[in-house]
C-alpha cells in the first residue's frame, strides 16, 4: 500500500492516517433505513510533517470536510487509523480525547458558525482556556490580549461583538482562537473561500507567519487550487472520498498525472488575457458517493477511459508522485 | 465600428435603510457593444449586483430607487419606462441568470411548466409549440435526456443543470443582451469551466452581447473583452481586458491583481495585501473612496471623489494619481508599493 510520501523521512509525522474510512448510514423511506452507505471517506493514507501544509482538493462534496471533521475527532470514524504523535485518536473516547483537543484545531469557511454570537470576542477567547482549566483571571485576559494582536485586531475588540466584525477579521477571530492552546496541528477547511479577494491575501499571509512561527502544521482544505498550492508543500487531490493523486504542489501543478488532477488544473481560469486555456472539459456532474460507479471511480467522466476502469479498482501506486490510475499501473 | 446595444450613463441608485438613505450604485457609467461581453469585477457590496438590478428594473421595492442617470438599451431610456413595458423588455430584449439558480425558478413547478410559461409570454404560439421549443432548448444548453427533464422538480437537479436550466430560460426567447450575474460563483471550477463555455457557445450562435458579474479575475480575463472595475459603488477603472490587466492604473486594481495567489508563484512566498477594508456605505469618505487603503494617496485626495477620465483611447480611470502611479511601474520601483503598508 502506497501513502503519501514523507518529506524528511528521517523525521516523525505529527500526523498518520491509515485506511480511514467514513461511512454515512443513508437514512431513506418510512424506515429511514435502506441498508445503503454514502462513503463520503472510503479508504484515506496520508501523513503530515511537522510544520508541514498538506492541501486538499476536489470537487463539492467529495468528501474534503467530513476527512477534516474526522481527524478533529468530530466525527468517530467507520474504520482506519488517525495516528497523532504515535497515537491512534481513531475510537478514543470522549475523556481520553481531551488533551488531544488542545493540540489539533479546526478553523471554518464561515466563522460565524462557529462562533457563539452572544459573547463577546473576550469571552471567545477566554473560553478554550476555561474548559482546559488553565491559568487564573489575569493570565486569561493578558493571552486574549496578546492573541489578538498576533492575528492583527486591536486590543479593544475584545469587548464587541461577532457581528460588528467583517468577514475577514471574524476569520481572524476565529483563527485567535483556534491557536489560543499552542496547537500543533490545525484543520483549516475553506478558511479564505468565503472572503473577497483583497482580504483572502490578508488571511493567506497571517497563516503563513503564523505557522512559521509556532511551527504549525496545517491540513488546508479549498477548493481553489491556486489558494491551495500557495500555502502548501504538498497537494493530495480527492474524488469520492479517495485520494487520486499527491505529491508536491510545484509537480503536481506542473505534471499532473492523473487524468481528474489535469482537468482540474485546466478548468482554473487564469487572471491572463494573453493566457491561451488548454482546457480538457470534464462532462457531466460527480456521481453520487452512495451509489459510486464500478472500478476507477472517474471512469463515467475521464476522457481516458478504458475498458479495465469499468471494472477494475485502481489502487495509489508510486513514491514521488502517487497516482491511482491504470494508465500508470506497473506489468508485473 | 460596431454598434453599441446597451449604454449606461451616470447611473445613480439608492437605498432608503432604518440608518438613512445609502448611495450603492453612485455616477456608474460602461457601454457594450452587440456581440461584445463585458465583465464587471469588485468585491462583495461594491455595487455589481445593483447595477444589474437597476438595468433589469428589479429593485427591491420600495426602498431602491434609480435616483439619476439614463440606461439606454438600443437607445431606449429604461429608467422611466412604465414597469408594463419593462416586463416586456425583460426575457425577451434582456435576458438574466443569477448566481443561485434557485431564485429564478419554482421550486413547486416543474422545469417544463417553467420554461414553456417564460416562453408563452413572450411568445404568441401554440402550448404544443412551445414544449417543443422548450426541448429543444434544454438540449441547447447541454442538459442529456431533456424530454424526460422537462417533467421534472428544480430540487432533482444539481446546481450545475439547474444553471443550465436557468440559462435556457433566460435565452428562450433569444435576447439581444444577457447579463449573467456570478452565474458561476457557487459551481465547482469543472462545472464553471462548462457553464462559461456554455454562454460562449450560445452567444456565438445567437449574436447576443454578455454583461458577465464576477468577483473573479480569472474568469473575466477567460471571458471579457472589456471590463469595468468597481469600487465601493463607483468605477474605478475601465477598458479593454489588456489595457486593464497589462496596465492596471488604478491603486486598487493594481492591488487586486498583484494580491491574488497564481499557480506560478513560489509556495508560501509573501502576498501583495490591500491593507484595511472598503468602508461601509454609511460611513464613506468624501474624497477619495479607496483613500483608507491606498499607498499613493496624497492630502489632496481626501477633499473630493476622483472623476473618470481617458488616459488613453478607451482606457478610463478614476483616480488623482495615475500618473505617479505609472511612472511608478514603468520605473519599476516599488517605493508606493502595497508591501510597504501597514496591515490594517
Ligand atoms: N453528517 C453527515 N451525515 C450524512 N452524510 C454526510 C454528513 N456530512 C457529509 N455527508 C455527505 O458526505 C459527502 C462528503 O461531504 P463533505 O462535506 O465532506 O464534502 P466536501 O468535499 O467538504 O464538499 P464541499 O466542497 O461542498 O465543502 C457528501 O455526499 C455529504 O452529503
Ligand atoms: N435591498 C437592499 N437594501 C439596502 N441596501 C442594499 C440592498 N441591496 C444591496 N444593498 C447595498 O448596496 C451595496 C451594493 O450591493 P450589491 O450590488 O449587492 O453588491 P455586489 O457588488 O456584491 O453585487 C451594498 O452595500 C449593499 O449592502
Ligand atoms: S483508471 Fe481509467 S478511468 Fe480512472 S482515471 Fe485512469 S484512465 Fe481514467
Ligand atoms: S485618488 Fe488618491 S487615494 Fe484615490 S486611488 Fe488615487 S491616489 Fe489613491
Ligand atoms: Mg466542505
Ligand atoms: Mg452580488
Amino acid at each position: 500500500m502506497s501513502v503519501v510520501p514523507l518529506q524528511a523521512k528521517s523525521i516523525d509525522p505529527i500526523l498518520s492516517v491509515r485506511d480511514l474510512k467514513m461511512h454515512f448510514p443513508v437514512k431513506e423511506g418510512i424506515f429511514m433505513r435502506t441498508g445503503k452507505f454514502n462513503k463520503a471517506v472510503d479508504g484515506i493514507n496520508f501523513d503530515i510533517m511537522p510544520g508541514e501544509t498538506l492541501g486538499l482538493v476536489g470537487e463539492s462534496g467529495c468528501g474534503k470536510s467530513t476527512l477534516g471533521r474526522c481527524i478533529a475527532r468530530l466525527y468517530q470514524p467507520t474504520a482506519g487509523e488517525i495516528s497523532f504523535e504515535g497515537t491512534d485518536i481513531a475510537t478514543l473516547g470522549r475523556k481520553d480525547m481531551m488533551p488531544f483537543r488542545r493540540d489539533i484545531q479546526m478553523i471554518f469557511q464561515d466563522p460565524m458558525e462557529s462562533l457563539n454570537s452572544r459573547h463577546t470576542v473576550g469571552q471567545i477567547l477566554e473560553e478554550p482556556f476555561q474548559v482546559h482549566n488553565i491559568g487564573d483571571k489575569a493570565y486569561r485576559k493578558k493571552r486574549v490580549v496578546e492573541l489578538l494582536d498576533l492575528v492583527g485586531l486591536p486590543a479593544r475588540s475584545v469587548t464587541r461583538y461577532p457581528f460588528e466584525f467583517s468577514g475577514g477579521q471574524r476569520q481572524r477571530i476565529g483563527i485567535a482562537r483556534s491557536i489560543a492552546l499552542n496547537p500543533k496541528l490545525i484543520i483549516c477547511d475553506e478558511p479564505v473561500s468565503a472572503l473577497d479577494v483583497s482580504i483572502q491575501s490578508q488571511i493567506l499571509n497571517l497563516l503563513i507567519d503564523l505557522q512559521k512561527e509556532f511551527k504549525l502544521s496545517y491540513l488546508f482544505i479549498a477548493h481553489d487550487l491556486a489558494v491551495v498550492k500557495h500555502i502548501s508543500d504538498r497537494i493530495a487531490i480527492m474524488y469520492l472520498g479517495k485520494i487520486v493523486e499527491s505529491g508536491e504542489g510545484e509537480s503536481i501543478y506542473r505534471t499532473a498525472r492523473h487524468p481528474y488532477t489535469q482537468s482540474l488544473i485546466s478548468a482554473i481560469p487564469v487572471p491572463d488575457p494573453h493566457h491561451v486555456a488548454h482546457r480538457q472539459i470534464l462532462v457531466g456532474d460527480v456521481p453520487s458517493p452512495i451509489n459510486p460507479p464500478s472500478g476507477c471511480t472517474f471512469h463515467t467522466r475521464c476522457p481516458k477511459v478504458m475498458d479495465v476502469c469499468k471494472e477494475k479498482v485502481p489502487v495509489l501506486n508510486g513514491d514521488e508522485q502517487p497516482v491511482s490510475c491504470h494508465l500508470y499501473e506497473q506489468p508485473n | 465600428m460596431s454598434d453599441v446595444i446597451l449604454s449606461v450613463n451616470n447611473l445613480i441608485t439608492e437605498f432608503s435603510t432604518d440608518e438613512g438613505r445609502v448611495r450603492a450604485v453612485d455616477d456608474v457609467s460602461f457601454s457594450i457593444k452587440e456581440g461584445e461581453t463585458l465583465g464587471i469585477v469588485g468585491e462583495s457590496g461594491c455595487g455589481k449586483s445593483v447595477t444589474a438590478l437597476s438595468i433589469m428594473r428589479l429593485l427591491p421595492q420600495p426602498i431602491g430607487q434609480i435616483m439619476g442617470g439614463e440606461i439606454l438599451l438600443e437607445g431606449q431610456n429604461l429608467v422611466d419606462l412604465p414597469l408594463e413595458q419593462m416586463r416586456k423588455i425583460r426575457g425577451a430584449r434582456i435576458g438574466m441568470v443569477f448566481q443561485e439558480p434557485m431564485t429564478a425558478l419554482n421550486p413547486v413547478h416543474t422545469i417544463g411548466r417553467q420554461l414553456t410559461e417564460v416562453i408563452l409570454l413572450h411568445k404568441k404560439i401554440s402550448k404544443d409549440k412551445a414544449l417543443r421549443e422548450g426541448i429543444e432548448m434544454l438540449d441547447k444548453v447541454g442538459i442529456p435526456a431533456p424530454d424526460i427533464r422537462m417533467t421534472e422538480y428544480p430540487h432533482q437537479l444539481s446546481g450545475g443543470m439547474r444553471q443550465r436550466v436557468v440559462i435556457a430560460m433566460a435565452l428562450a426567447c433569444q435576447p439581444k443582451l444577457l447579463i449573467a450575474d456570478e452565474p458561476t460563483t457557487a459551481l465547482d471550477v469543472t462545472i464553471q469551466a462548462q457553464i462559461l463555455e456554455l454562454i460562449k457557445d450560445l452567444q456565438k450562435q445567437m449574436g447576443m452581447s454578455v454583461v458577465l458579474i464576477t468577483h473573479d479575475l480569472g474568469v473575466i480575463a477567460e471571458t471579457s473583452s472589456s471590463v469595468v472595475v468597481m469600487y465601493a459603488g463607483k468605477v474605478a477603472e475601465r477598458g479593454s481586458v489588456y489595457d486593464v490587466f497589462d496596465r492596471p492604473s488604478h491603486p486598487y486594481t493594481k492591488g487586486l491583481l498583484e494580491s491574488i495567489p497564481r499557480l506560478d508563484t513560489p509556495p508560501k512566498s509573501k502576498l501583495t495585501i490591500i491593507p484595511g477594508m472598503v468602508p461601509g456605505l454609511l460611513d464613506m469618505p468624501k474624497g477619495c473612496r479607496f483613500e483608507n487603503r491606498c499607498p499613493y494617496r496624497k492630502d489632496s485626495c481626501l477633499v473630493a471623489p476622483p472623476a473618470i477620465e481617458a488616459i488613453a483611447k478607451e482606457h478610463d480611470v478614476a483616480c488623482y494619481e495615475w500618473q505617479e502611479l505609472k511612472r511608478n511601474t514603468v520605473a519599476g520601483g516599488d517605493s508606493a508599493n502595497f508591501k510597504l503598508s501597514a496591515v490594517a
